[in-house]
């Protein structure tokens, strides 16, 4: 699964990339981890607040931490 | 999630917040006594030195740790109802005027982290937000914030909290204001201004139910108190050794009301200093218990929050230099003006 993490590289950002990879693997799901930290590149995905997260392309969080009972439920 | 599940969990928060609130109030009510019995216990009066030193600390870092908690619990539930997304949309369009008030106001409940300064300005002139109003936002967001207006509420009382509320709310919309009727969208750099305005795709608009927001209420005081609480202790501490120790009138000199060229001096001094207000605050009441003036303070205070070297550098990935000094230059004119309006006011 392809992971998008967008965000200027703050402490944040960086603790909730692992936070779903880790999420994720237990899961048993390879991961693919992409971090996007240009800015136009974070706006033109439409995050206004960072960290956003993204799963194969959808945007499925902005502007918090996610916990892992919320990566799990972006699962479906 | 199963509905019943769920209930659970709501029911859990319930009780405990039944179970809080109470324990809250009564440790709130008990500060005084509680601060007065250690220094007892120590052998100490207040009328020493060390023992008024010692009562300021054990009386103040409770005080504020609870206000804190509770505050930024209650702004942390509050904050799920202003999504950055929904602030942007009730400002699109706005004309200069009526927006700039309504985003100053917003700047204050929507969740904002000044790591996110730029994909916000960003996201919000795309949608067509106007340039003075998004200005009115970026200003008040970081500057009115919960933990700044609760460590003026403990240390100084409502009077002080609300001044700085109103006059932090003026400032940014003033100043919103400004920039938008000087027409400085060209100074926007040019990677910004090829933005075409986008319905840039939303995050999930996801109907929180009261568990989620309980839940960030929860984050929220884990992330604020979590990192603010040794700037707190810190604070207070150097605080509390001022309180015992330092003279009285010793800052009367230097940041006295007569002193007409420190307000410019402390803005100056704040712009490159970066700290939170958690810190600056504590220390910031003992001096004024020594003779600083209130508006020279609160004019540093602001200062140190609004207009910071790391954001300016942050910013510059999106405005112009001609901009960023605009915005300074605007920011810090009305911040001196507060200082004067206070220092001759009170």
């Amino acid at each position: 699964m392809k992971v998008t993490i967008y965000g200027p590289g703050c402490a944040r950002c960086q603790k909730t990339a692992e936070i779903v990879q880790h999420t994720l693997e237990a899961r048993g799901l390879p991961v693919e981890l992409e971090k996007v930290s240009d800015y136009a590149a974070i706006a033109a995905a439409g995050v206004m607040a960072t960290p956003g997260v993204a799963l194969d392309g959808k945007l499925v969080s902005t502007g918090k931490l996610p916990t892992a009972a919320e990566v799990e439920a972006w699962l479906g | 999630m199963t509905t019943t599940l769920s209930n659970r969990l709501l029911q859990r928060w319930l009780l405990g917040l039944l179970l809080a609130v109470p324990l809250w109030l009564l440790a709130y009510a008990g500060l005084d006594t509680f601060a007065t019995a250690v220094i007892g216990l120590l052998g100490l009066t207040r009328a020493t030195p060390l023992g008024e030193a010692l009562h300021f600390f054990f009386y103040d870092t409770p005080k504020v740790l609870l206000l804190l908690t509770g505050i930024v619990f209650l702004m942390g539930v509050v904050q799920t109802f202003f999504a950055p997304e929904r602030t942007r949309a009730l400002l699109a369009g706005k004309r200069l005027g009526v927006g700039n008030v309504l985003a100053a106001s917003l700047g204050i409940v929507t969740p904002f982290c000044s790591c996110s300064a730029v994909p916000l300005f960003i996201g919000f002139l795309s949608a067509g937000v106007p340039l003075g109003i998004t200005f009115s936002f970026l200003i008040a967001a970081p500057m009115v914030n919960e933990v700044a207006l609760v460590m003026l509420f403990g240390m100084f009382g409502w009077k002080v909290a609300l001044l700085y509320l109103g006059l932090g709310l003026l400032v940014a919309i003033v100043s919103g204001l400004v920039i938008g009727q000087l027409r400085m969208e060209r100074f926007l750099e040019d990677w910004v201004q090829k933005i075409a305005r986008s319905d840039a795709m939303h995050a999930p608009d996801e109907a929180l139910n009261w568990t989620q927001r309980f839940d960030a209420g929860g984050r929220h005081v884990r992330e604020i108190v979590g990192k603010v609480w040794p700037w707190v202790i810190a604070g207070i501490a150097l605080g509390a050794g001022i309180h015992g120790y330092v003279p009285e009138d010793f800052m009367a000199a230097i940041m006295g009301r007569d002193a007409w060229w420190s307000v410019p001096a402390a803005v100056l001094l704040g712009v490159p200093m970066y700290t939170n207000a958690a810190g600056i605050i504590p220390i910031v009441e003992a001096l004024i218990g020594k003779g600083a003036a209130l508006g020279t303070v609160l004019a540093f205070m602001m200062s140190v929050i609004a207009l910071s070297a790391p954001e300016m550098i942050i910013l510059r990935k999106v405005l112009k230099p001609r901009l960023i000094a605009t915005f300074a230059g605007v920011v810090a004119s009305g911040i001196v003006l507060v200082g004067f309006v206070f220092n001759a006011v009170l």
